[in-house]
This record gives C-alpha cells, sequence and structure tokens, in this order.
C-alpha cells in the first residue's frame, strides 16, 4: 500500500466524518425528547462506530479511544442497560465534540493534534463503567498513549517494508471490516459525491450553449428551411432544460445550515437556565451553495440573540402567563424569486423606547431624530454598528458587534433583512435573499456607445422626460442638479459625466433610472434603457479590482462583454455621499456638516421676488381663505388654534406696498411661535424651502433687512424678523436679538429633552448648536471643532470650568436661570454680531 | 537541454514568452472597453465565455501608439487568476533556445522596458527579449 493511497483514505474519511457529525448533534437533541428511538440512536451509534473503525485503520489512537469508549456507551443505550440524563447526553456531545476537534486537526494539520483529551477520556470511562455488564477492554482507558494504541491495533499480516508508516491492515480485513458499506445502504448508491469546481465549470460551459443557442436561433429567423427550424427549436428546449438542471446541482437545501442550530439552541438553553423549543418549517427550501454559506453565521448570530435576549427565563415567563418553555421558531419559503427566512421567537420583544434611549446615548441619533421616530424604525436601530442593549455583556451576545455585521453580510449577498416586535408577544426577524448569486437580474442601459448593466436589487424606478421639459425639471443647487419626484428633491448624477464618457448628441429623451444606494436614493442618467435580463455574474480581473464603480462583467446575449455597475461605488464616484455612511462613526461630522448648511423658506412678499428666512425659527406654514381675516383693535387678526393670531402684512413693512386683502382669495401666512405667542406674517407667495451653505455677501442698511446673499445661484434678501415685528408693533421676543450670526454653541446636558429645550432658545437667536450629554463628549469635540460658547447644566458646569477655563460658560437650571443665560449669550451675540456687520459694512464701502 | 518560445513583435522589440504560459494566440478580437480603467487595459474580451482582459503592450512599454489601420493579436496567457490577453503587434514563431543562454539586461534600457524583460537571448543576427509575465501583467 502506499502513502497516496493512504493519502485518499484519509481524505475519503475526513469528508464521511464530517457529513455523520454534523448529523449527530441534531440527532442527540432528538434523542434528548425521544429517548426510546431506537432508529435514531442506532443511527448515532452507527456514526460513531464508523468514525472509530476507520480512524482505528488509519492509525488515529486519540480519536479512536474517544470514539470506542462513546460508542460503548451508546451500545448500553441501544440495549436498554441504562436511561439517557441529560448529564449523560452533554458527556456524550462532549465527545462528539471531541471528534470534531480532532477530526478538524487531521484536516489542517494531518496529525490529531497535542492535546490527549486525558479529562474526557476519564470521564468516559468513569460513565462506562457505572453500569456492571459491559467488558471493559483495558487498552482504551485514559492511560493510553498514541503508540500504544497503533500498536494494539491487530497487523495480521506480513511485515511492512517502509516503517514509518502507519500500519495498515491487508486489504481483505478493510472491505470485510469497513463500517461504511454497511452503514451506507442504498442511500450511498444513488448519490456520488462532485467537486465544485466541475459543478463551476458546468455551469460556464452551460453558459457558453447559452450563447451559441441564442446566435443559431438569430440566424434561424433569417432562414426558411423548416427542418433546420425544427431543429433548432429542439436544441433550444433542451439547452434551457440543462442550464436549469445545471443550476440545480448547485442548489442546496437550508436544512444543511439549520442542522446546527437544534445544537446550538440546546446549549444556550442550558448556559442561560432557559427553557426553550425550538421548530424549524421548511428545511427543504434549496438555495444556492455559495449563499448557504453566506447565511450561515448571520443565521446562528441571530438564533443565539434570540435565545439571550429574546426568550424570557421560566420564572419571568409564568409570571406574565406565559408556557415556561419558549418557542424559537424558524420557517423558510420560497417568495417571488427570492428565500424568506423567519426567525421568530415568543420572548420579551424589544421595547422601542429602550432603544431610541440607548441610540440616544450612545450618539448614534439625534434626540429630535428619535421623537420622530416610529416603534418599526426603532426596534431597526438594532442593525447600527455599535449598538446593544444588553445590560451586561456576556459570552454569549452583547458586546455590539454583531447585528450590524449581519446586516452588512445579508446585505452583500443582495438581501435584506427587517425586524418587527410587538411588547411581551415576541420578535420576528425577516430575511431575504436571493436563491444564487451567480444569476441575477439586471436593467441594461446604455450611455456613451457602451452597454451596462445595473443589478436589479437596486433599482427602484424609472423616470423617462422629454427633453424640453427635462431642461426645466432638472433644476439646479449649485452645480448640483436635482429633480422634483413627487415632492422630494432626488439628487441626480449623469453616467456618462462619471465614466468620462462622451455625452450624447442630441436626445429625445431624458431617461433617470432612480437608485437605492444603501440609505439614500440618487437618479441616475443614461442615454437609455433596453430591458431587464437575467445576468451571469463574472468578476472582475484583478488588473480591474481598483474601479469601485464597477461590481462585475457579464457576456450579453450576442456574445458581448457587459460591465455590471456597483451603485454604491458610483454614488460615491458622483460625490452623492460625501457624508461617510458609517453612521456610528461619522455622527459627530454630520451634525457638523448640517450645521453649515441652513435650511431656508424662501417667499415673495411686495417687491421682493427671494425673501428668506431661516426654517427653523419658522413655526408653521398656513393658508386661510380671505373670509376668515377678522379685525381686532385695528389689526387684522385669525382664530387660530384656540387663539388670535395677528397677521403682519410684509410687503408693507418692507416698502409700504399696500396689500390688497380684497382681490385675493387665500392669505399665505408663515407662523413664528415663542412660547405661547404666535405672529403671522403675510406673504405674497411661498416659494421653496432649500437646504444650502449661507454666507451673507453684503449687509443691508434697507429697514427689515438683515443683507443678502446667494441662495441657489439667486440674490435673495435675508428678512430681519425683530425688525420687521417691532415696527409692525407686535412683540414675539424678549431682549434677545435677531441677527445671522454663525456663533457656534454647544448645549451641554445630561436631558435630552432639557438640551432640545434650551436648543430651540439658542436656535431662535440663530446660533449653530451643537449637542452633548457629558463632559468627555464636550472636551472631545471642542478639540475637533471651534465653538464660541457652552452652556451647560448646573451639574456639569463646575467640571467644565476647570476643564476648559477659556470657554465662554453659561448655566441653565431652572427656567428663570436658562432665560438669564440666553439672554447673557444673546448680549454676547449681539455684540460679536454688530463688530462682524460693521466690518461688513467697511469692506462695501471700500 | 532547451526551452521553447513563443515569440512576438511589439514595435521594433523581438519577445519570447515561454511556451508553457501561452493559452492560445488569437486575431484581434471585438471587445468591450472599461471607462476609468488605467490606459493599458484596452478592454474585455470574450474568449468562449471566459472574460479576459486585454492589455495593451505599447502601453505597456510606453511605446508610440499603434496605427488605427493595423489590429493587434491576442496573446493570451495563462495565470493564476485567470487568462490575460495581451495585444502585440505580430506574432512570430516558436523558437528553441538553449537553456541558460541569458544574458542580464542592459542597464541603459528605458525603465518601463527593462522593468518587464527578464533576460535577453542572443540568436543568430538578433536579440530575443524574454519578457517578465507575471509583471506584464501586473498594473498599478
Amino acid at each position: 500500500m502506499s502513502m497516496n493511497e493512504d493519502l485518499e483514505l484519509t481524505k475519503e474519511f475526513l469528508i464521511e466524518s464530517n457529513e455523520n457529525l454534523a448529523k449527530v448533534d441534531q440527532q442527540m437533541v432528538e434523542l434528548e425528547k425521544r429517548p426510546k428511538d431506537t432508529e435514531l440512536l442506532a443511527s448515532i451509534f452507527r456514526t460513531v462506530h464508523t468514525v472509530k473503525g476507520t480512524c482505528g485503520f488509519l492509525g488515529y489512537g486519540i480519536l479512536e479511544g474517544i470514539a470506542h469508549i462513546g460508542e460503548n456507551i451508546l451500545s448500553q443505550l441501544r440495549n436498554g442497560e441504562r436511561d439517557l440524563t441529560p448529564p449523560l447526553a452533554s458527556l456524550i456531545l462532549e465527545a462528539i465534540d471531541a471528534i470534531k476537534t480532532i477530526v478538524g486537526n487531521i484536516e489542517n494539520t494531518q496529525s490529531e493534534g497535542d492535546d490527549v483529551w486525558h479529562d474526557l477520556r476519564a470521564r468516559l470511562v468513569q460513565e462506562e463503567q457505572a453500569i456492571d455488564g459491559g467488558p471493559v477492554p483495558q487498552f482504551h482507558g485514559p492511560a493510553i498513549e498514541e503508540n500504544e494504541i497503533a500498536a494494539a491495533v491487530p497487523t495480521p499480516s506480513h511485515p511492512i517494508e517502509v516503517p514509518a508508516t502507519p500500519p495498515s491492515p491487508p486489504k481483505a480485513k478493510a472491505e470485510g471490516e469497513s463500517p461504511t458499506a454497511k452503514a451506507g445502504g442504498s442511500v450511498a448508491d444513488s448519490t456520488i459525491r462532485v467537486d465544485v469546481v466541475l459543478l463551476d465549470k458546468l455551469m460556464n460551459l452551460v453558459g457558453e450553449l447559452v450563447l451559441a443557442r441564442n446566435q443559431i436561433l438569430q440566424y434561424n429567423a433569417t432562414q426558411d428551411d423548416t427542418n433546420f427550424a425544427a431543429t433548432s427549436q429542439r436544441l433550444n428546449l433542451i439547452t434551457t432544460e440543462l442550464q436549469e438542471s445545471v443550476m440545480k446541482t448547485r442548489m442546496q437545501p437550508i436544512g444543511v445550515v439549520w442542522n446546527k442550530l437544534p445544537r446550538v439552541v440546546r446549549d444556550l438553553a442550558a448556559a442561560c437556565g432557559k427553557q426553550i423549543r425550538l421548530e424549524m418549517d421548511g428545511a427543504e427550501t434549496e438555495l444556492d451553495k455559495t449563499i448557504i454559506e453566506a447565511i450561515k453565521d448571520p443565521l446562528t448570530h441571530i438564533v443565539r440573540n434570540c435565545c439571550d435576549h429574546g426568550i424570557e427565563t421560566p420564572q419571568a415567563r409564568t409570571a406574565k402567563g406565559k408556557l415556561a418553555q419558549g418557542v424559537l421558531s424558524l420557517r423558510a419559503y420560497h417568495e417571488g424569486g427570492h428565500v424568506n427566512i423567519e426567525i421568530f421567537d415568543d420572548g420579551g420583544g424589544i421595547d422601542p423606547a429602550r432603544v431610541k434611549a440607548k441610540a440616544v446615548e450612545k450618539g448614534l441619533l439625534r434626540p429630535e431624530q428619535a421623537e420622530k421616530m416610529n416603534d418599526r424604525e426603532a426596534v431597526n436601530l438594532v442593525f447600527l454598528p455599535g449598538f446593544s442593549t444588553a445590560a451586561k455583556v456576556s459570552n454569549i451576545s452583547g458586546r455590539g458587534v454583531g447585528m450590524d455585521v449581519v446586516k452588512t453580510n445579508i446585505e452583500k449577498i443582495g438581501g435584506g433583512v427587517d425586524l418587527t416586535s410587538r411588547p411581551n408577544a415576541g420578535t420576528t426577524v425577516k430575511i431575504k435573499i436571493p436563491l444564487t448569486l451567480a444569476i441575477i437580474p439586471g436593467l441594461v442601459v446604455a450611455s456613451g456607445c457602451e452597454r451596462f448593466v445595473i443589478p436589479q436589487v437596486s433599482l427602484l424606478e424609472l423616470v423617462r422626460l422629454e427633453a424640453d421639459e427635462a431642461n426645466k425639471l432638472i433644476e439646479k443647487i449649485h452645480d448640483t442638479p436635482v429633480y422634483r419626484r413627487r415632492g422630494s428633491l432626488l439628487p441626480i448624477a449623469y453616467l456618462n459625466r462619471i465614466l468620462r464618457l462622451p455625452d450624447p448628441a442630441d436626445q429625445k429623451s431624458v431617461n433617470i433610472v432612480v437608485l437605492q444606494a444603501e440609505d439614500r436614493q440618487f437618479g441616475l442618467i443614461v442615454d437609455s434603457i433596453s430591458d431587464t435580463q437575467e445576468i451571469v455574474v463574472k468578476p472582475l480581473s484583478k488588473q480591474l479590482k481598483g474601479l469601485s464603480v464597477y461590481a462585475g462583467s457579464t457576456i450579453m446575449g450576442d456574445g458581448k462583454v457587459a460591465l455590471i455597475l456597483d451603485v454604491m461605488g458610483l454614488s460615491q464616484r458622483a460625490g452623492l455621499s460625501a457624508r461617510d455612511n458609517n453612521a456610528a462613526h461619522n455622527h459627530a461630522n454630520q451634525i457638523g456638516d448640517q450645521n453649515e448648511k441652513q435650511t431656508l423658506l424662501l417667499f415673495r412678499a411686495g417687491s421682493y421676488e427671494r425673501l428668506a428666512v431661516p426654517l427653523a425659527l419658522v413655526a408653521r406654514l398656513e393658508e386661510f381663505p380671505k373670509e376668515r381675516v377678522e379685525h381686532a383693535a385695528g389689526r387684522r387678526v385669525v382664530q387660530y388654534r384656540n387663539q388670535i393670531l395677528p397677521l403682519v402684512p410684509l410687503g408693507e413693512q418692507l416698502d409700504g406696498s399696500r396689500r390688497d386683502w380684497e382681490t385675493t382669495e387665500k392669505v399665505q401666512v408663515v407662523v413664528f411661535s415663542e412660547g405661547e405667542r404666535s405672529v403671522g406674517l403675510v406673504v405674497d407667495q411661498i416659494v421653496d424651502i432649500v437646504e444650502d451653505h449661507v454666507s451673507v455677501k453684503r449687509a443691508s442698511t434697507q429697514h427689515g433687512l438683515v443683507g443678502s446673499a446667494v441662495v441657489g445661484q439667486k440674490v435673495t434678501d435675508f428678512i430681519d424678523l425683530r425688525a420687521v415685528l417691532d415696527s409692525s408693533g407686535e412683540r414675539l421676543f424678549g431682549d434677545g436679538r435677531i441677527g445671522l450670526s454663525k456663533m457656534v454653541v454647544m448645549v451641554v446636558g445630561p436631558s435630552a429633552l432639557e438640551r432640545g429645550l434650551v436648543r430651540s432658545y439658542v436656535e431662535m437667536a440663530d446660533c449653530k448648536v451643537i449637542e452633548a450629554s457629558s463632559i468627555e463628549e464636550v472636551v472631545d469635540r471642542s478639540q475637533r471643532q471651534h465653538m464660541d460658547a457652552v452652556i451647560a447644566g448646573e451639574s456639569l458646569s463646575f467640571g467644565i470650568r476647570s476643564q476648559m477655563p477659556d470657554m465662554q460658560l453659561f448655566e441653565f437650571g431652572d427656567r428663570d436661570s436658562m432665560i438669564r443665560s440666553i439672554q447673557s449669550l444673546a448680549t454676547v451675540v449681539a455684540e460679536r454680531a454688530s463688530a462682524k456687520c460693521n466690518v461688513r459694512r467697511d469692506e462695501v464701502t471700500a | 537541454m532547451s526551452d521553447q518560445y513563443s515569440t512576438f513583435y511589439v514595435g521594433d522589440l523581438f519577445f519570447g514568452v515561454e511556451v508553457v504560459k501561452v493559452q492560445e494566440v488569437l486575431r484581434y478580437q471585438e471587445m468591450t472597453r472599461v471607462p476609468l480603467a488605467p490606459d493599458v487595459v484596452q478592454g474585455l474580451i470574450n474568449l468562449r465565455g471566459q472574460i479576459v482582459t486585454a492589455l495593451d503592450m505599447r502601453r505597456r512599454l510606453a511605446l508610440e501608439a499603434r496605427s488605427p489601420e493595423s489590429t493587434p493579436m491576442n496573446l493570451v496567457l495563462r495565470s493564476d487568476e485567470g487568462a490575460v490577453s495581451l495585444l502585440v503587434d505580430e506574432i512570430g514563431d516558436v523558437l528553441e533556445v538553449e537553456s541558460g543562454s541569458y544574458e542580464r539586461v542592459p542597464e541603459t534600457l528605458p525603465a518601463e522596458q527593462k522593468q518587464l524583460i527578464a533576460g535577453v537571448c542572443k540568436l543568430d543576427g538578433r536579440l530575443l527579449l524574454v519578457l517578465d509575465t507575471e509583471r506584464a501583467m501586473q498594473i498599478q
């Protein structure tokens, strides 16, 4: 017998053992439930026996030792000499784990490893001898060394020439004793093992055949030969069937992954002191092998999470009136070209309020965002990087890595994950994944004489505009084109420009492909759109790996190559995602960005075509029919939300133009509120709301205006709200001064609600506000960003004072001290603003 | 002992590649351009279902561009990460060269060419430049 044959045998042994051992875990858990199931017991016994037999044959002594005692115990069970108790089941599982570890070692290092499993073997022997009967062969005892075991394997035949090789019994013995032959049975006869590489090759060849078929069909269309037509038709059918069959060879039931879950759940339940019943439905649902590999870890992680955080302890469950035993149910089914996997637990569910509070506390979310969020969105926050609600970190889960990794891994294979939860009723995680990665549906588009494929998963909708209207409908904010899609602005990118391809000569129409790149949407303008096709994805060569705009390449029906676009890469290349998508890391920067950009309300009044006011100051926009305008104390008012809202016609205030109250049917009003007081500013027309960087280019001497600036490429006048209201006789604000200032103020306090309150006051004074919840955060932020002043809660102000002695610091505590703080801040703001204003005026006059 | 070299011309340079590294030689194929790719990448070819990247050897060697009327030939090389095609001017014969008759590359060659040449074989009346295929397929 040669060394080669030995290697061949070892390989066979490894493949077979891995397969069988994967099954044993699940079977053991089953056996615990149905200890009298003799068939099940026989199957486990067979597996262990097979391992023992083969490894003894190959000279793996440690492995044989463990397997042998395990087999004896199983044999005692099978003969009804003893009952399966949970500790015994655990011990057998432990032995199986040891066998797996050793098999893994053999696979990786061709040796059994250094560990001789002394302790485990001792316990196994002890257990084995716990009942009288079964003879205990001494040489399998714990003290036996590897070599002795090897020597103990009977070698009755002639001596072997090469002493280095392990003893190898003659062939006759192998055939006679090899348990594989017995265990295999009829199943083995109907299946064979095939290398995946061979399947991939088959798949490629079929792809080629499909292309050749397409060409023949095209040629056939130009011919009159009926014989040829019939033959090509048959070729067509056979090719399609062949393609489907070859695809099927790559499919595996999802049960392959699920098999190990019963063991995971059993161990976790035991470790957490919980009772969990695992239900699995649809284990036969088939998926491509690569996808099976990809979902293995995410799935296990979710199941662990369900056991650890989801299902409560039996005590807690009975207290809530539930059954002490929790249910974890897995369901897989096909739906419209996708596979859905649902993981449901009937545990405590996720508390949306707690999740929100946690996200705010961790700085993953701003308090205002949290308020607007509904429960469904809130529970999905658990997928944010760096999020974990577990009060204590256990070794099972709760380290804050996991759910975000689950999400990214599933999205990597073109899938999606969604979480729904009902308090005290349980949580459902729904994973939607494509059947296969090798073939995906894609939209074929053309730009600059080249064809490209866009994966359909990123596609939201297609918009076609006639060329003459497109110029109007695609507007520009600075140089960034945008399109108004159902009221919201969609950033636009041109594929030609991103890829530096020539622009089309003259286009009758403009095609916008609306795409979803992670959390943002954008419109991609292409020259033309042809159709959707199932395409075979092929990776790019290493020379092109660095190009993030492509996800791969494919061969089209005419035999030519087309590139597959990577939507995420495109959006980055187009500069649409200047803000990094990693929410956790760049949250601080995001706030910075938003503060630099201002959202402005644009409107017309009197002879002014384009007036602006920061939207942050506006409470509401209203439209009243003229009948509702009444008179009170010589002023025009409307009844509004159980209040009397005084109306100030802006045109009259700015340039004295009389407003014709009689002819206009509707009155457009911008409502400003402060505390309980509100004032309505009557404008002629609301024009738009824009988000833009604003720098006042020219200070104004005109009454009622602060100055002018370029907004959306047009000169816009900013109204001085305070001056307008003062001269109208309406009072809305205290002594704070309103002016366009760029002061950066940090509001620090442990309570989000309090911060929010202070924030609104400070924003009224038109300062940029950054929020922070702790001193550490202030210090950290101040190193990265300029700050003019800090307003802090009383409890924190001392600490800040000592750490940052040079900082302008104000306190807020109760309402009075808060107002005082704001007032003194307002004075500072006013001083600085007027100083800046003077500088600007000097510049203008110079 | 002798080695077999498959030879080709790029400009006035006469190159050789070990025969075992050559998968096949093809006439000019229609190819798909790859926008934004490095200049050297001429495009992608469908080679019986295998997508092959075509590299222009004139660009790679910093020679002047090929005249528009002449079409290059594909010399498809095997590599660990799939096949790569080199676009060359003309394909020559397969030559047998005695093993070990290399000379070091003259220091005076331009850097772009020097780094792609593994050695020089002195043949009767001309010099055969042995291409370093690994380097040739590597682009930054």
